[in-house]
C-alpha cells in the first residue's frame, strides 16, 4: 500500500529496511549513525576482535567519552588517576585508533555528552536512524530521526554490519495542545506525560509527540521531551522536523551545504505523519494547565505538581517502598523541604537554554548556605558559550561549582555523586534508588525548579522567583 | 551460545515492580571493560549495606536462593538503562530466565542475547508464582510454555527468531553477517546522506 497514509515513524522505518521482517526473521534495519562511548563499547570491540571482524562503516560511527570522565578541569587535563575509569577511557582510545573511528577525546573542544554532541555537530539529521549503547539515544528523535538505545551485543552488530535485527515497534501518538505557562518547561511536560501513561506506558512503542505545544518548542526543549521517552518505557520518541529544526541545523559542521542543503530540506519536509495515518495508540494532553512538576519517588512516573502533596495509599507496596527510601511521609507536601544538593546537568537538561533559565533565576542570588550546587554543561561547546554569555559567572558568583562537560552526577560514575541519605534536586532523568550515589535521594525537576531550590535551600516553586 | 530447549529450575521471587537496571547492577560497577564476573554485583545495593555486609533478609542472600535459576519479579522488570551488564550479571549469578507480567524492551533484547529467557505471563500465573517462591517450574522454549508444579500451563510470547536462536544456539550476528549482499545493495541505493 505505497500510497496509504503513513506515520512519520513508518516513513523512516521503511526507508531503512535492508530486508523486511517475516514471521521467522526480524527486519534488517540499516543504521545511518552509530554513536559510541566508553562504557558500553569495550566488550563489543572485544567481540569483533575475537571474530576477526572489521568495523563496516567507521565513517558512520562517532565516539565520545562522557560517562566516566572527570568534570574537574584539574583532573581532566592533569591526567586521570590510574584505575578502572581511566582504563575504560584508554580502551576506547585504543579501539577507535585500531578500527579507524573518529573520537572526540578528553582534549577535544567538541567533546560532550553523546546526546548533546550529536545534534550540536549536525550529525543528528531528520529521517535518519541513529543508535547508541545508551537508552537516552531517544533524544535525537527531536529531529525526526528514529533513534534508540541498544545493548552491547547490538553495538557489536552495528559495528560489524551497520545494521540491526529489529521487529517493527508499535506507534503511540501523543497529541499535546495548548501553551505551557510561564516558568513551566519541557521537563515539566514530559514528567507529566510519564506520570499519566506510566513508566511502562510506552513499552513496545515509538512515541510521536505532536500538537501546538510541541511546535512552539525550541530544539533544546524538544530534545528534553524526546530524551525521557525511555522513562515511559518507549523504544524511541519522535518529533516531525519543521522550520525550527532546519534553523537549528543549518550551518552545523556535519550538515550539508549549498544545494545539498536545499535538497536535504526538501526531503525532510516529507517527514511528517500523513493526514489519516493511524497510530496503534493515541492519547491527548493539554499543556495549558500544567504546573512545574517534581518527582517524589524512585521512578520518574512518581511525580506531582510542585504545589501538590505526595500521594497516600496504604495498599500500594511500590509507593510505600519508594517513600520509605525517600524518607517522605505519605500525604506530605514537598514545598519547603530542605535539600542538600542541586545538580543542573545531563543529556536531559544541560543545553544552553537550560543553563540560561537557571542563570536568569539565580542572577544576583546566592546558593543557600549548606547547599552544594553543581552545574555541568552538556558539551564543551556549551561550556564556552555559557562562559561567553556570562552564565558561568552567574553560577560561580552564586557559589555553584562550574564544571567541564559530562554525564557527571546523573549517573555518578565519575566521582560526582550525592551522599547517602542526601536530598538532591536534579535536572537529570532518573530518580532510581542509588542512581546519583549509593543511598542518594533524587527529586527530578526542571532547571528553573532546580535553581529555585538552590537559592532557597529547599524545594520551591520557581514562579515565586520570576515575574 | 549453547542450545537450550528446556529449563527446569526453582524460582526466587523479588516481587517489586519496576525493577530498573540500576538496581540489577549499579552504575559504579560499569567501569569494567569485561563482561565476566559481574554476578557478585547483582542487586548490590539490595544485597549489601553501606559497610559491605550482607543484608540477611534479602532473598538473594539466603542459601535457599543458591540453586534457583528462575527469577520471578514484579511488573515492568528491567526498565531504565540499556546496560547489558544487567543481563551479564544475572547470568553470571546463575539466572537463566526472568518471569514477570511485563519486561522492558531493551532488557528483553539483552537477555535473549545472553541465554536468559524473558517470560511474560498472565496475572493469574504471576500471582501464583509470587505466592509460591522456590517452586520448581519448567520453561519449554520450543512450545513457549511455562509449566507450574500444580499442572497449570501458561503460554508465553517469544519472538520466533529469538526462540530459534535459543533452541539451536544460533548467533544473531552470524545471521546478520549472512545478509552482507542485501546490506551492500541497500548501501548502493542509499548513498551517505540520501
Amino acid at each position: 500500500m505505497e500510497n496509504s497514509p503513513k506515520t512519520l515513524f513508518e516513513k523512516v522505518w521503511e526507508d531503512h529496511l535492508v530486508t523486511s521482517e517475516t514471521e521467522e526473521t526480524p527486519a534488517v534495519l540499516y543504521v545511518d549513525l552509530h554513536l559510541i562511548h566508553e562504557v558500553t563499547s569495550p566488550q563489543a570491540f572485544s567481540s569483533l576482535r575475537e571474530r576477526g571482524l572489521r568495523v563496516r562503516r567507521p565513517e558512520r560511527t562517532l565516539a565520545t567519552m562522557d560517562h566516566s570522565t572527570p568534570t574537574r578541569a584539574d583532573v581532566l587535563y592533569g591526567g586521570m588517576p590510574k584505575g578502572a575509569a581511566q582504563n575504560q577511557i584508554a580502551t576506547l582510545e585504543g579501539n577507535c585508533k585500531e578500527f579507524g573511528i573518529e573520537l572526540y577525546d578528553l582534549k577535544s573542544k567538541q567533546r560532550g555528552i553523546v546526546h548533546v554532541m550529536g545534534p550540536e555537530l549536525g550529525a543528528t539529521q531528520p529521517g535518519s536512524t541513529i543508535v547508541c549503547g545508551d537508552s537516552h539515544t531517544s533524544t535525537h528523535g527531536a529531529f525526526g530521526a528514529l533513534a534508540f538505545g541498544i545493548g552491547t551485543t547490538e553495538v557489536a552488530h552495528v559495528l560489524a554490519t551497520q545494521s540491526l535485527l529489529q521487529r517493527k515497534p508499535k506507534t503511540l501518538g501523543i497529541n499535546i495542545k495548548g501553551t505551557l505557562g510561564k516558568s513551566v518547561t519541557a521537563k515539566d511536560l514530559i514528567l507529566a506525560i510519564i506520570g499519566k501513561i506510566g513508566v511502562d506506558g510506552g513499552t513496545g512503542h515509538v512515541i510521536e509527540y505532536r500538537g501546538d505545544a510541541i511546535s512552539a518548542m525550541s530544539m533544546d526543549a524538544r530534545m528534553t521531551v524526546c530524551n525521557m521517552s525511555i522513562e515511559a518505557g518507549a523504544r524511541a520518541g519522535l518529533i516531525a522536523p519543521d522550520e525550527t529544526t532546519y534553523h537549528y541545523l543549518e550551518g552545523r559542521p556535519m550538515c550539508p551545504t549549498g544545494t545539498d542543503w536545499d535538497h536535504a530540506v526538501a526531503r525532510w519536509q516529507q517527514l511528517k505523519t500523513d493526514e489519516g495515518a493511524a497510530f496503534d495508540k493515541e492519547i491527548h494532553f493539554d499543556a495549558t494547565a500544567l504546573e512545574p512538576m517534581i518527582t517524589y519517588g524512585t521512578n520518574p512516573g512518581m511525580m506531582m505538581p510542585i504545589t501538590g502533596r505526595v500521594p497516600a495509599n496504604e495498599g500500594d507496596a511500590a509507593l510505600n517502598r519508594a517513600l520509605d527510601y525517600m524518607g517522605i511521609a505519605p500525604g506530605e507536601p514537598l514545598m519547603g523541604r530542605p535539600i542538600d544538593v542541586v545538580f543542573v546537568g545531563s543529556c536531559t537538561n544541560a543545553r544552553l537554554s537550560d543553563l540560561r533559565q537557571a542563570a536568569v533565576l539565580m542572577a544576583g542570588r546566592r546558593v543557600a548556605s549548606g547547599v552544594r550546587m553543581l552545574v555541568v554543561p552538556g558539551s564543551q561547546e556549551i561550556k564556552r558559550r555559557a562562559e561567553a554569555e556570562g552564565l558561568a559567572q552567574v553560577f560561580v558568583d552564586a557559589g555553584a561549582e562550574w564544571r567541564e562537560s559530562g554525564c557527571s552526577m546523573c549517573i555518578a560514575m565519575n566521582g560526582d555523586s550525592v551522599g547517602p541519605g542526601q536530598y538532591a534536586v536534579s535536572t537529570s532523568n532518573r530518580n532510581f534508588e542509588g542512581r546519583q550515589g549509593t543511598g542518594a535521594r533524587t527529586f527530578l525537576a526542571s532547571p528553573l525548579t532546580a535553581a529555585a531550590a538552590a537559592v532557597s535551600g529547599c524545594i520551591s516553586d520557581p514562579r515565586q522567583f520570576l515575574n | 551460545m549453547e542450545p537450550i530447549t528446556q529449563l527446569r529450575s526453582k524460582t526466587v521471587v523479588i516481587a517489586n515492580s519496576d525493577i530498573d537496571t540500576d538496581q540489577i547492577i549499579p552504575a559504579r560497577f560499569l567501569t569494567t571493560t569485561d563482561q565476566d564476573g559481574l554476578g557478585k554485583y547483582v542487586f548490590a545495593d539490595w544485597r549489601f549495606d553501606d559497610k559491605g555486609d550482607s543484608i540477611e533478609d534479602f532473598v538473594l542472600n539466603k542459601t535457599e536462593a543458591n540453586d534457583c535459576g528462575v527469577l520471578v519479579a514484579g511488573h515492568n522488570f528491567g526498565c531504565g538503562s540499556s546496560r547489558e551488564h544487567a543481563a551479564w550479571a544475572l547470568r553470571d549469578f546463575g539466572f537463566r530466565a526472568v518471569v514477570s507480567t511485563s519486561i522492558a524492551d531493551i532488557f528483553r533484547s539483552n537477555a535473549l542475547k545472553n541465554g536468559i529467557v524473558p517470560v511474560e505471563v498472565n496475572d493469574d500465573t504471576h500471582q501464583w508464582l509470587l505466592a509460591n517462591p522456590r517452586c520448581e517450574v519448567t520453561i519449554d522454549i520450543g512450545h513457549s510454555v511455562l509449566r507450574l508444579p500444580n499442572g497449570t500451563q501458561c503460554v508465553f510470547s517469544i519472538d520466533s527468531f529469538a526462540r530459534h536462536c535459543l533452541l539451536y544456539g544460533v548467533d544473531p550476528l552470524g545471521y546478520l553477517l549472512s545478509q552482507e549482499q542485501a546490506i551492500s545493495t541497500y548501501e548502493r541505493s542509499h548513498p551517505c546522506g540520501q
